[in-house]
């Protein structure tokens, strides 16, 4: 296990310097000199030089990759072209903590809300229950992300005039009872993020909690648990839920992309001021530097993620230790 | 199959000489969703593949004149903001749909992932190891900002390269038709599409490589085609439709996506993401909620049919 694990861990700078080499060639082949932006009104060739030079965008391909890349390991991720005068960390990691925030929010009710749903379906299994829940969940799941805002922003910022169009204004807000007792409620910029983050997850989750349910209601220690007289709740949340929840660990990685993916458009069409939206506008204007600490990021934290769930996983059940096998 | 035989003992004998698709299909021809799915999908894809010929009017048809309009006996659906038709144009984004996720399934997931897939498990040793090193950087690239970096850095360069096609042969008029465009989204989803192809194929070739069939055929001294092609091709024919069910709805919503950003398929070639686009604003959904809701329906009603199909064939060949 730890052989496996130390593998790993040195697999990950070459992949991050893979990645990162990658995006740094692909955004460099696309169309427009950004530089032109930074020199502003001034065509003047010596001074374009001068700032190219500066940014450490001078030579080929792979000299420019090596002069980002030995800043980069000392942790100096550039400075923004969009945002002149402001280096890449200073920007992003504001906007990170937003979207993290919102992430975190969104896996936990997906998880929060799937695993019951993936138990009642479970439970319910042959009658019209176990069906309709998973039916309608797929639903869900297949309407994009794209098709579901406007409705919704149309329903309950226009038309009810309940929630705000777009925004953000933190998780929380403070609700004073009698100027005295401070009680924290959701913001309420958070719903309709939240609602389009969280929609297209719950199948899988509740469908992955369904399966495994079903083969541990099978088992004999469920059998032997209501030979003993225990209550059906009991049986479900002592015995058939903790041992469905392990392949759940798996599906983690993929709520997580999911969330990671999501953030672009739902950032987007709600004006949330998180990476996600601010990536796509980097894109947009080759903001190489942003470009690419965004894409260096969301590697490790995918690989790191992927590490992590094989761990857990080879703690949880021992039966399948990774190191052994291969 | 016990139970099938026990409701039929008369068709026993024909079960033999029944291959075991012909069983898969039977299966799923009792599953009513299954059904539907499967209607409703070649509903859609027909009417992408008889676009020319079964939409009313042209997508690029344009009458400024009857803009924005409601249903109508004219317009079935509506028009959009320059007065084209919204049915015609939903059935010519149809045709890019199809295009579109044949062909990446086709190359990526078909070619690619199970010819990458089946070279790294049968051959293993470093042949394996790279090919698996390669799908890890792929998997562990952020997928939709590569795409979107991708086209959008991509596209320039191609749109050059059918220029110059149009210059040097008689072929004509593939710039304008946003030819182009198609090509970018269609390279840059198979680059990213074989990977999960190949994993699954690969585990499960390396898992028939242990079999005492193969090793039995590999003793005989056939030849590795032959095993390939004879063996372990046959016993992986499930897994290869099941994976294509799979990808057939993420290459569409992906292409979705990136139409919808501006960096898939180009204007004035039409496609769902261009027009969900163009009605995705809170007061355009209110003043014209057909001109998200054609599309929207339209791409929901797919992706759920394949959704639905996979799940009811992934039973049907698990044998319930």
């Amino acid at each position: 296990m730890t052989a496996y694990i130390i593998r790993r861990l040195l697999w990950l700078p070459i992949i991050l310097v893979i990645v990162t080499f990658f995006t740094f060639a692909i955004a460099r082949f696309g169309p427009g000199d950004p530089l032109l932006v930074v020199a502003g009104q001034i065509r003047d060739d010596e001074v374009l030089e001068q700032i190219r030079a500066d940014r450490g965008l001078d030579g080929n391909v792979f000299e420019q990759y090596q002069t980002w890349l030995f800043d980069a390991v000392r942790g100096d991720f550039g400075e923004s072209i969009q945002q002149q005068g402001f280096t890449v960390t200073e920007i992003l990691l504001p906007k990170m903590w937003i979207s993290a925030q919102l992430g975190i929010i969104a896996i936990i009710t997906i998880f929060g809300l799937g695993i019951p749903l993936g138990l009642l379906a479970a439970r319910a299994n042959g009658t019209w229950v176990d069906p309709f829940v998973i039916s309608t969940l797929l639903f869900l799941q297949a309407i994009p992300v794209l098709v579901v805002i406007p409705p919704l922003l149309w329903l309950f910022a226009t038309q009810l005039d309940w929630l705000p169009v777009g925004g953000w204004d933190g998780l929380f807000d403070i609700w004073w009872i009698g100027g005295v007792i401070a009680v924290p409620i959701p913001d309420p910029h958070l719903y309709i993020p939240l609602v389009a983050f969280t929609l297209p997850g719950f199948a899988g989750v509740a469908r992955l909690t369904r399966i495994t349910a079903l083969e541990v209601q099978k088992e004999d220690y469920v059998r032997t648990a209501r030979a003993k007289g225990l209550s059906e709740g009991r049986v479900t949340f002592r015995h058939v839920l903790p041992n469905s929840l392990l392949p759940l660990v798996t599906v983690i990685g993929f709520a997580l992309a999911g969330v990671l993916e999501g953030a672009f458009f739902v950032e987007t069409l709600l004006g949330i001021p998180g990476i996600g939206r601010f990536v796509f506008q980097a894109v947009g204007s080759r903001d190489y530097d942003v470009i690419l600490a965004t894409t260096a990021i969301f590697a490790t934290a995918f690989v790191v993620m992927n590490l992590v769930i094989d761990i857990v996983y080879g703690f949880i059940d021992p039966r399948i230790r990774v190191g052994a096998s291969r | 199959m016990a139970t099938q035989a026990a409701q039929a003992p008369a068709g026993f004998g024909a079960l033999e000489g029944r291959s075991e698709w012909s069983l898969v299909w039977e299966r799923l021809r009792r599953k009513k969703l299954a059904m539907i799915s499967l209607v409703v999908i070649i509903v859609i894809y027909g009417a992408g593949l008889f676009a020319s010929v079964l939409a009313p009017y042209s997508y690029t048809e344009q009458n400024l004149d009857r803009g924005l309009e409601g249903i109508s006996a004219d317009h079935w659906l509506g028009t959009d903001r320059l007065g084209r038709d919204l049915l015609s144009r939903a059935m010519y984004s149809a045709r890019t749909t199809l295009i579109i996720t044949a062909a990446v399934v086709l190359s990526g997931s078909l070619l690619l992932g199970n010819g990458l897939g089946l070279l790294a498990g049968y051959r293993g040793g470093w042949v394996d190891n790279a090919i698996m090193r390669v799908g890890e950087v792929f998997s562990s690239l952020p997928g939709l900002l590569m795409l979107i970096l991708i086209n959008a850095s991509l596209s320039p360069r191609v749109v050059d390269a059918v220029r110059s096609i149009e210059e040097n042969t008689p072929l004509t008029g593939l710039v304008s038709s946003g030819f182009a465009s198609y090509i970018t989204v269609f390279l840059a989803l198979s680059l990213f599409f074989w990977v999960g192809t190949a994993r699954i194929i690969r585990a499960q070739v390396l898992q028939l490589r242990e079999r005492e069939f193969i090793m039995a055929a590999e003793a005989l001294g056939a030849s590795q085609r032959r095993v390939i092609i004879r063996h372990v091709l046959p016993n992986i024919s499930f897994l290869v439709v099941l994976q294509i069910s799979a990808t057939l709805g993420s290459v569409a919503g992906s292409e979705l996506v990136l139409s919808w950003f501006g960096v898939g398929i180009q204007p004035p070639a039409p496609s769902f993401g261009a027009m969900l686009f163009e009605g995705s604003g809170a007061r355009t959904f209110q003043a014209h909620p057909n001109l998200l809701l054609v599309p929207g329906v339209a791409i929901t009603m797919l992706l759920l049919g394949f959704a639905l199909l996979g799940d009811a064939l992934n039973d049907a060949i698990a044998g319930r």
